[in-house]
């Protein structure tokens, strides 16, 4: 048995002896420790180095508070850093090391950093390492990165899985302390849906180091007991090891639920879950925090809060130490000095900075043989990596001072009490609103904004009796409030109570020189090393609002978010401005509560699994055949079919020449598809589109460009018009949803007088574009009963037929200026359309061609791409469009702001063609164009290049841009610096093939 | 995450909708006669106020209908949900 | 005021830092100032500055409801770069980053401004062309921008996942090195000490309450400490200037959005960079002190209280876990939000209002903290001499009406 664990008590398994690793070497737990208490069941209180002098420190801490003993645990993918060691379960194997130390947590070069301590008080960076200039990114900040964080980072990717849950529930209890059981239990008596979240492995908060009974029976019993009760009811749920980690507006709060941590490393299965509840009403019970005192060298390893030591006594059966000395200003701390004597530590004396100790808890542990040394404080501390003894003095009546003899006393702990800090976080995040209670030394919840009520301890109940009638209490007003009967009311389980003398709140424990003086530190942030002196010292350089005073201290900023800390500093502030707690305020609290990984928080929304990806019903095919996918929104497109090695040029020659010359095949499945019904169908498509609708024939299609009310080309898309009262638009393939959601909002709210009914129909139906010389000849034989001749079926226009047996839909439009057939069936007859295409198509030489070949062949017709050849900031006139906006409709979206001063303008950016001088080069897309062939940045630039292509059919390079005053540079040259050389090009119409539209049809 | 209540389908989660602006901004019947000054109030200006504020919602992964709600911007409290045609901010419940 | 130094610092230290002064007076209103600056964040306190310092304006007074650099200079992401589209919008930000590069010298603080380097990612190949285009701007705007491939992304940031199998893939991103982080509060602490050592009045916990105009003109303001009477007035008060406008009576072209950020536990130095991504919704860098700061885009309802939603910060978490899956076991440490002016075109105002003598800056969005001194720049020369400094010229409130936007979407299509 390790040599501070005691032979019995406390609720670990003795039977189940767990070896662990810290810092290389092997010791032993039990299952039921944390690593914390494992360690000090070892002796090892030195468990890591502070932030910015590298001092050595030890457990403070029996909980989420713990600001000192952080660890990083595991290797490789399971290396996790910044763990609180009161925190982490022990289980067999688990390796921990010390952060922020090297070569080791006990010869620490960074320990150096002590002797400049003077140096390095608060904000010492904003004063320093400005010159020269040229040193703060070369030296100084490299260095300060270097020294800044005690963790290493993670370097493999998590092997672990995470997920989420929704909840909804009547009543969640945050804490299941004696409070949150108490309520909980009233809640589900009155058949309330409940949820139980508290943070540790098992419910009962403080009463899992409590010795006292409740109604007769040992508290854990006690504890034991509710929760079998609540776990009976049906409507319950308890959640151990789940955090309460943010509470957000409209009562919805997020927790944090550890399933398999405890159990070692790589379980399987999901490692945290995330969960996200909407209560109706909540009941906070997340109990309290003590709070240290702030006295000279309070850092030393050895020095604990007396709850913590409490807990680890009555809790985990281990011994902060052999010899031990108590410090407080409250009575708490007096039961931790009984239970230690009771079980084997020596106390040598509680020191009360209190003038007298005359109150029921002080006789009781004068009862039980304690020393009690009133008005007096800790002046000094003796030793470094574990305190060896304390000194002793008389405080001065106003506490400012201490004076007379100073009595030395060996100890190897101290366990401190500077009073409780109500965790209010969760209320504070809800809104709710504090005020300080002088009384108690701390805040407490004041305002409620939102369905929730504090109760116990953070609520500033400190009392065990209190906390279970508050809680009772909460419980039925919780049911009350979501309109249940309380259950008929029970009588609350008995407890023993000592009435409490008053605390005297003490914020400085002065030493034997003042503040900031000599090489004693008073430490307020352990964790971040910020003492009283830097506090003050902020406070005269006037950094005086709370804020300010966290941020240039960095007090509160640790892992821990001050939650030992923010009291003590607040009021160190307040006492130095001389002005109340209240005046000075609090801080708000931010979620969440304890840190929270990463992974939870993303969940499954990692992978392929971050976001949905669209493919189309012949997306197999596609993947057979080789084809290289580009992304376009949420859809996977073919973005071309390489041939044996072929690169992406010499793939995209072969399908373009293979459309020009023959027949190519395109799946636009992709294109938005909205149904569009209604009588006033027609009329809607006059609003929304810029050219006219009425008289568009049954059967026939049309082009259509949408935009925005500021003018701006929104969208664009063929609309067919299939019957008197029935269109199908089909829009863009990043848009389409942009595009149903604008139209459903103009229908809903500016025009619900129109009859018209919207569906978006993208994925029912399957398009297969097959367009070339030779695709009348193909279309032919898939539809033999079709005449396809063009007065039959002449340019857009549509036909139903039979295609390869398939009911068809088939639009004769075109994006490559060839004669082009797309054929849609239904989206499940898709794979079976296109493998009868390429059956009849083998010997036509069809070809398959992606995106980048529609791109190309389109660009040589001078079609543009919305997103491409725009980017909202260009209008139908400035495409050179001007022929698809309406001058005789009396208004369309988009209309009014055309007559605009800047809209109207003549010079705006137009789109041209360009031509370059040598045409075998390339322009790259997105090359800017300036007038002038020379000159050295900045200059003033034209527009850009939005498209550009080699074109196999031309035998040369192809471009588009937009360039200021475009329809007037007509012929002229312009240029294209490019850094390494400059392209010369020639302004001409954006046509390069076919302009006169022959080849359409056939 | 607010929980709105959509006057179809009950109360849902802020997810479920897409926010649409200031509510009771309605598209000038004749854009043709505003001046520019006054087209540009209808597509820009906005009352953006700290407090009250009515503003449109659409239950796009539900319904997919517009409705409108008087929220306070402050506390994000929805006073309101309602359809149709507006009131002055403040009255009717 | 005594100078900061290392020399300072340690003669302190002989006197256990008793003799710091104040670094900024808290002053008591005057009747009357030459120029009232509303909001003492960080492009308040630059405009009293550059007032002072470039105009010789010293009887100014800078009025803050709360805390200075309370509002979001102490809440953003603290990404500093000049890489945007337009002409005019990189004239500006470039302004800014030049007067960033010796802020530290110029007000004897160290506001820690380190430029490693700004990464912007390309996930498709609309965002590579995108990113060509503004490669090539910005190269002929004289600002410093590179295209790197997928390799060079790697290189530059080792811990990127570029692998070709992520949902949404690294294909290339365009770096400005010049781009990086400032420490925010410094930013403010060490505007408010040079303003106030030039004599500006900084006056804190005093609520603007009502702009007092007589005959079409600004004559002072109402605040929570009585009339101040005011020659001429700006407001600076990013997040509420829709607030202030209506008490001058007129609206503004812009919308308060909450805008949420958080950072993890700190880890020893893992990212250099910044890196942005618009596609997977997501930026993050790594502070001197070593937490990683993430942010993204805004939430979608309009609010003034510095809350979002948690969604917005689950999808940025997964957002974040597919640039960088080693992440996954850190944690996040501290959320919060503030509140953001969105203007139509993503650009900012910073112009005379309808009301003479008074002028506004405003409608930053989620991208201010990088304008921080340029934009104090400009306006004190608009305010000073009652026209637009060349710079802010094309951001005046008219071109709402006139249709001539700056639309920076593009640019902060992911907030930044």
């Amino acid at each position: 048995m390790a040599e501070f664990r005691n032979s019995s008590g406390g609720r670990i398994d003795r039977a189940r002896p767990l070896t662990f690793r810290f810092n290389g070497k092997r010791y032993q737990g039990f299952s039921g420790d944390t690593l914390a208490s494992a360690l000090l069941a070892n002796g090892v209180h030195l468990v890591g180095r502070s932030f910015k002098y590298h001092r050595p420190r030890g457990i403070v801490t029996a909980g989420a508070e713990e600001p000192n003993a952080l660890v990083q645990l595991e290797t490789g993918g399971y290396f996790e850093p910044n763990l609180r060691a009161t925190q982490v379960e022990l289980y067999d194997g688990l390796t921990a090391s010390s952060q922020n130390a090297w070569p080791s947590v006990d010869f620490d070069i960074g320990a150096i950093n002590g002797f400049f301590s003077k140096l390095f008080v608060a904000g010492f960076y904003y004063k320093t390492f400005m010159h020269p200039r040229s040193f703060w990114m070369r030296v100084y900040e490299p260095i300060i990165r270097r020294a800044a964080a005690g963790a290493r980072a993670p370097s493999e990717a998590d092997p672990d899985t995470y997920d989420k849950m929704h909840a909804h529930c009547d009543v969640l209890v945050a804490g299941a302390g004696p409070a949150g059981l108490m309520a909980a239990l009233e809640a589900a008596k009155a058949g309330a849906r409940v949820i139980v979240a508290d943070e540790q492995a098992e419910f009962g908060g403080s009463l899992l180091g409590e010795t006292s009974g409740i109604d007769g029976i040992p508290a854990a019993q006690w504890v034991e007991k509710m929760r079998a009760d609540l776990a009976a009811f049906p409507e319950v749920r308890l959640l151990p090891r789940t955090t309460v980690t943010g509470y957000y507006d409209h009562n919805y709060l997020i927790m944090a639920e550890r399933k398999t941590d405890h159990l070692g490393r790589g379980m399987g299965g999901v490692r945290q879950r995330l969960w996200k509840v909407r209560a109706k009403r909540v009941v906070l019970a997340t109990g309290a925090h003590e709070r240290p005192l702030v006295f000279a060298d309070n850092d030393r390893p050895g020095i604990m809060l007396a709850g913590a030591a409490r807990a680890y006594v009555n809790r985990y059966g281990v011994k902060p130490g052999n010899t031990g000395v108590v410090f407080t200003n409250n009575d708490s701390a007096y039961e931790a000095a009984i239970d230690l004597a009771k079980t084997g530590c020596r106390i040598e004396a509680i020191i009360d900075v209190r003038p007298q100790a005359t109150g029921a808890m002080a006789q009781k542990a004068r009862a039980a043989g304690l020393r009690i040394i009133c008005g007096a404080a800790i002046a000094g501390v003796e030793g470094a990596k574990r305190v060896k003894a304390v000194e002793i003095a008389p405080l001065s009546s106003d506490g400012e001072t201490v004076g007379g003899p100073v009595k030395r006393i060996e100890c190897d702990f101290v366990a401190v009490s500077g009073g409780w800090t109500p965790a209010v976080h969760l209320l504070s995040q809800s809104g709710g609103k504090l005020r300080f209670d002088e009384a108690k030394a701390c805040f407490v919840p004041n305002v409620s904004v939102q369905a929730e009520t504090s109760a116990g301890a953070c609520n500033g109940t400190l009392f065990l009796e209190g906390a279970l009638e508050e809680g009772a209490k909460a419980g039925r007003a919780a049911v009350e409030a979501v309109g249940l009967m309380p259950a008929q009311e029970s009588a609350l389980p008995k407890v023993e109570t000592v009435e409490a003398a008053p605390i005297h709140a003490l914020w400085i424990v002065p030493g034997k020189k003042p503040v900031g003086h000599g090489k004693a530190k008073h430490f307020v942030d352990a964790q971040n090393d910020v003492t009283a002196a830097d506090i003050m010292l902020a406070s005269r350089e006037g950094y005086r609002s709370v804020e300010h005073l966290k941020r240039y201290t960095t007090t509160g900023m640790g892992t821990d978010q001050g939650k030992t800390s923010n009291v003590n500093a607040l009021a160190i502030l307040s006492r130095t401005l001389s002005s109340p707690i209240p005046s000075v305020g609090t801080t708000t609290f931010r979620p969440p509560y304890t840190p929270v990984t990463y992974g939870t928080l993303a969940g499954r929304d990692v992978g392929e699994l971050s976001d949905v990806a669209r493919v189309t019903p012949m997306h197999g095919w596609h993947v057979a055949r080789g084809a290289v996918f580009e992304d376009v929104g949420q859809w996977k497109r073919p973005w071309y079919y390489p041939k044996d090695g072929e690169s992406l040029r010499e793939a995209v020659n072969r399908e373009c020449l293979a459309v020009r010359n023959g027949v190519g095949i395109l799946d636009a499945s992709t294109l938005g598809k909205i149904d569009i019904q209604g009588p006033d169908a027609a009329e809607f498509l006059n609003r929304v589109y810029t050219n006219a609708w009425s008289k568009l024939g049954i059967g026939r299609c049309r082009y259509g460009i949408m935009c925005k009310e500021d003018g701006m080309v929104f969208d664009d898309g063929v609309t067919t018009r299939l019957g008197e009262n029935h269109f199908l638009m089909t829009t863009t393939t990043g848009n389409a949803a942009a595009v149903l959601d604008r139209l459903e909002d103009y229908l809903q709210t500016e025009w619900p007088d129109l009859k018209v009914y919207l569906t978006s129909v993208t994925e029912h139906w399957a398009t297969a574009s097959i367009a070339g010389p030779k695709a009348r000849e193909l279309v032919g034989e898939l539809a033999p009963d079709l005449d396809l001749s063009n007065d039959a079926f002449p340019f857009m226009s549509m036909k139903e037929a039979t295609v390869a047996g398939l009911a068809a839909r088939i639009y004769r439009i075109s994006f490559t200026g060839e004669l082009s057939y797309e054929i849609n069936v239904p989206a499940y007859q898709g794979m079976a359309l296109w493998e009868a295409i390429f059956a009849a198509g083998e010997t036509h030489g069809l070809t398959p061609y992606g995106t980048e070949t529609m791109h190309v062949l389109r660009a040589e017709k001078g079609f543009i791409i919305v997103g491409q050849e725009t980017d909202g900031t260009v209008t139908p006139f400035d495409l050179g469009m001007d022929w698809i906006v309406s001058t005789k409709k009396p208004d369309f979206v988009g209309k009014r702001s055309f007559s605009r001063p800047d809209t109207a303008r003549t010079d705006r950016k137009q789109l041209v063609g360009l031509l370059t001088e040598d045409p075998e080069e390339v322009l790259p897309e997105g090359a800017q164009i300036t007038a002038d062939a020379d000159g050295t940045p900045p200059m003033p630039m034209l527009g850009h290049v939005t498209s550009s292509y080699w074109s196999a059919t031309l035998g040369r390079s192809i471009a588009m841009a937009l360039i200021a005053d475009g329809g007037n540079r007509q012929d002229t040259t312009v240029h294209a610096p490019l850094g390494v050389k400059t392209l010369a090009c020639k302004v001409v119409k954006p046509v390069f093939f076919d302009s006169e539209g022959a080849r359409l049809n056939g | 995450m607010l929980l709105i209540e959509c006057p179809w389908c009950g109360p849902r989660d802020e997810i479920e909708f897409a926010y649409g602006g200031e509510a009771h901004i309605a598209r000038p019947a004749d854009p043709s006669k505003l001046s520019d000054a006054e087209w540009a109030e209808f597509l820009f200006f906005r009352s953006n106020p700290k407090g009250a504020h009515r503003e449109r919602w659409v239950h796009a992964a539900g319904c997919r209908r517009w409705f409108n709600v008087e929220r306070d911007t402050v506390s994000y409290r929805i006073s309101r949900v309602y359809t149709g045609a507006c009131e002055p901010v403040g009255e009717g419940q | 005021m005594g100078s900061y130094s290392v020399f300072a610092l340690v003669k302190n230290a002989f006197s256990h830092h008793a003799g710091w002064e104040r670094a900024w007076r808290d002053a008591a209103p005057k009747a009357e100032y030459d120029v009232v600056i509303i909001g003492a964040g960080g492009h308040g306190l630059a405009t009293a500055y550059y007032l002072a310092k470039e105009h010789g304006i010293t009887n100014v007074a800078v009025i803050e409801k709360g805390w200075l650099g309370g509002g979001n200079t102490g809440r953003n992401t603290t990404i500093i770069r000049s890489n945007y589209l337009w002409d005019e919008s990189a004239a500006l930000y470039e302004k800014s980053l030049q007067l960033y590069e010796g802020l530290s010298q110029d007000l004897n603080y160290n506001i820690m401004f380190s430029q490693r380097g700004v990464l912007n990612l390309a996930h498709n190949l609309s965002d590579v062309r995108e990113a060509q285009r503004r490669t090539n701007a910005l190269r002929l705007n004289g600002i410093d921008s590179e295209w790197l491939d997928a390799e060079g992304v790697r290189e530059f940031c080792p811990i990127l996942d570029i692998s070709r199998t992520a949902r949404y893939p690294v294909l290339g991103g365009t770096l400005q090195r010049r781009g990086g982080t400032a420490r925010h509060d410094a930013v403010a602490w060490g505007l408010a000490r040079a303003a106030s050592a030039r004599g500006v009045d900084i006056i804190q916990n005093c609520e603007v309450t009502g702009i007092r105009r007589a005959g079409g003109k600004v004559v002072g303001v109402e605040t929570a400490k009585g009339f101040i009477g005011a020659k001429k007035v700006g407001i600076v008060t990013a997040g509420h200037s829709s607030v202030l406008a209506q008490m001058a009576g007129f609206r503004l072209p812009i919308e308060s959005h909450p805008l949420q950020a958080l950072v993890s536990e700190p880890v020893k130095p893992v990212i250099d960079c910044v890196v942005m991504s618009n596609a997977v919704h997501v930026y993050v860098s790594q502070s001197d002190k070593g937490e990683l700061v993430i942010g993204a885009g805004i939430d979608t309802f309009t609010g003034y209280g510095q809350r979002g939603s948690f969604h917005m910060i689950e999808h940025q978490m997964g957002a974040l876990l597919e640039l960088f899956p080693v992440f996954s076991r850190l944690r996040m440490l501290r959320q919060w939000g503030g509140i953001v002016d969105v203007c139509p075109d993503a650009s900012p105002i910073i112009s005379k209002t309808p009301v003479d003598n008074l002028f506004i800056n405003c409608g930053w969005g989620t991208g201010g903290f990088k304008a921080t001194p340029g934009s104090g720049f400009v306006f004190a020369h608009t305010i000073a001499t009652g026209e637009p400094h060349p710079l802010n010229a094309p951001f005046a409130l008219d071109r709402f009406t006139t249709g001539h936007l700056i639309d920076e979407h593009g640019a902060a299509a992911v907030a930044h």
